[in-house]
């Protein structure tokens, strides 16, 4: 408003008639002395845009899923699901420390296999420009869509098979972690967590033993450490190992340690994009041993093409294993293919087929999926 | 106990937080400019107005921007929210071209990838198409795609901007 006062004082400064008076010298002065105020205050309002912005933000993220999928060992998947609405808050204390949070609705209910889970709720302190600590309960740093999740960042309407079973993606745990940002593209991070819970009535699974820092055993630390090389555009490749001295968090005395090894890579060139993963657990004891799941596997590759700002389409060949470890048949393929549509940049619309192979007996889901995804 | 002792390690060991000053812009200036530039400002007003929404998908959060300008070399320094926290951005336009980009404040957590200048030397060189849309496709970078967006947002606002005051006009 003030801004649109001074333009209406300026537009009447050109008015004035050339051979100033007296009087009129006064009023170019005048005038001047509004300008010098307009400048100031543009210099001003500028400097301070960034002081205006409130510390604390709230955003969201959401998918809704229509399944329908046959299954040739089971019952089919004819499904309509809000599968997450989630909010976030963070709050900048100061310029280097903030909170960040995530809440997750999963299934829309609870009284109907839904769950509420808190996802993320950390302190970040940025100590430099290179480096930062947090501490809280944080998402692990292992994988592609472990950390940037959102459903108009990737394809397919489900998450990926591979990140779901073996990584196991969405993972949250407890503890500290710290970012490091070196020169050419390098940065590692570095995490002491809490772990992982499996036990022998999931025959191991590691999927199984996210405790998502509910009163989480916490007998057994996790060690992480994530190589990240991002020097050239649109190239990224990782390394994470993680390594925790117990499974089990000590319930389980035929279990030990495991070790996760993680690896991948992500280019995007124009219009074409590839992602591929790479991931094996390794469970000591006799325990996992006979269950067959001292060995756990998996790897997918992902082309996709963005045809144009709006209309993307990706193929995707997945491959995994819970129980790799024996000679028994446990061994799940999955192939998909699909296309996703933005109708704006954090609107995203997505259909895909599905076509799985799986050990006999198990679940083999093959059809169609749906959905509906957006971010902010 | 090792692990706490390497974390306080690096903590100690690193240069202190870079302070938000103007520091960041005036380095950037006497870079892009061997003489004094004049200073102009241009108003995002009227038939402009709408077309930065466009570009944007809102409107700019001042009135008018600031730029300083000689002959046909112009720079801009605008801000976009990636994710959370405003990026400011420098962009030197030479004859209708992007010359240079360069992240002058990065203050958001993650997808600090922007800042290299490997990334942004992509932007050299570009233009504006007649959609008013980079004539160059820029290579994302995985994790950091709302900060990649708000480069690109900038990139062609600056363009635009200096179309509309090097012409009189605007698409």
């Amino acid at each position: 408003m003030n801004l649109n006062i001074f333009r209406h004082i300026s537009a009447l400064a050109l008015l004035i008639p050339i051979g100033a008076t007296a009087a009129d010298a006064t009023l170019e002065q005048r005038v001047e002395r509004l300008e010098a105020q307009l400048e100031a205050s543009n210099n001003r309002t500028q400097a301070s845009l960034n002081d205006q912005l409130p510390r604390t933000h709230f955003g969201s993220y959401g998918e809704l899923h229509l399944n329908k999928l046959k299954n040739r060992n089971g019952s089919d998947k004819d499904e309509l699901d809000i599968h997450r609405f989630v909010i976030f808050m963070s709050h900048d204390f100061d310029e280097q420390t903030r909170l960040f949070s995530e809440l997750e609705v999963e299934h829309s209910n609870t009284d109907n296999s839904g769950v509420v889970t808190l996802e993320q709720a950390y302190i970040e302190f940025a100590a430099n420009d290179a480096m930062s600590i947090k501490a809280g309960m944080m998402l692990m740093p292992v994988g592609i869509i472990s950390e940037t999740h959102e459903p108009p960042t990737f394809y397919g309407v489900e998450r990926n098979p591979v990140e779901t079973n073996i990584i196991p993606t969405t993972w949250s745990e407890g503890g500290i972690a710290m970012s490091n940002r070196l020169q050419n593209g390098l940065s590692f991070d570095l995490a002491i967590t809490s772990g992982l819970a499996t036990s022998a009535t999931a025959n191991y699974a590691v999927r199984a033993g996210r405790q998502n820092t509910s009163k989480a055993m916490a007998a057994n630390a996790a060690y992480t450490g994530r190589l990240k090389w991002t020097g050239m555009p649109g190239l990224e490749l990782v390394a994470t190992l993680h390594r925790q001295s117990d499974i089990t968090q000590s319930t389980d005395a035929t279990a030990g340690a495991a070790t996760l090894y993680e690896t991948h890579a992500v280019i995007s060139r124009g219009a074409f994009s590839l992602r591929a993963l790479y991931a094996a657990w390794r469970l000591d004891g006799s325990g996992p041993a006979s269950a067959g799941a001292d060995k756990q596997n998996g790897w997918y590759a992902e082309p996709s093409w963005r045809l144009t700002e709006q209309w993307g389409v990706f193929a995707r060949y997945s491959s995994w294993d819970n129980r790799a470890g024996d000679t028994s048949d446990s061994h799940f393929r999955q192939v998909d293919l699909g296309m996703n549509f933005w109708p704006h940049p954090d609107l995203v619309i997505k259909m895909d087929y599905q076509n799985q192979r799986s050990p006999s007996g198990q679940n083999e889901y093959d059809g169609i999926n749906l959905g509906l995804g957006y971010q902010f | 106990m090792a692990w706490i002792s390497i974390f306080l390690l690096f903590s100690f060991s690193l240069p202190a937080f870079a302070s938000e000053s103007s520091a960041e812009v005036n380095n950037f200036l006497s870079a892009a400019f061997k003489e004094s530039p004049e200073i102009h400002d241009v108003w995002l007003s009227g038939d402009l107005r709408p077309i930065v929404r466009d570009i944007l998908h809102h409107d700019y959060p001042l009135a008018r921007v600031k730029y300083w300008r000689i002959d046909q070399r112009t720079a801009w320094v605008l801000d976009e929210i990636g994710k959370e926290r405003p990026i400011t951005v420098g962009i030197v336009i030479d004859q209708g071209r992007i010359e240079k980009v360069q992240v002058l404040i990065y203050r958001e957590s993650r997808g600090w990838e922007v800042k290299s200048p490997i990334f942004t030397a992509q932007f050299d060189g570009a233009q504006l198409d007649k959609d008013l849309r980079l004539d160059r496709t820029i290579d994302g970078i995985s994790g950091a795609t709302l900060s990649v967006r708000a480069l690109q947002k900038l990139t062609r606002l600056a363009l635009l901007l200096n179309q509309t005051i090097m012409t009189g006009e605007h698409p």
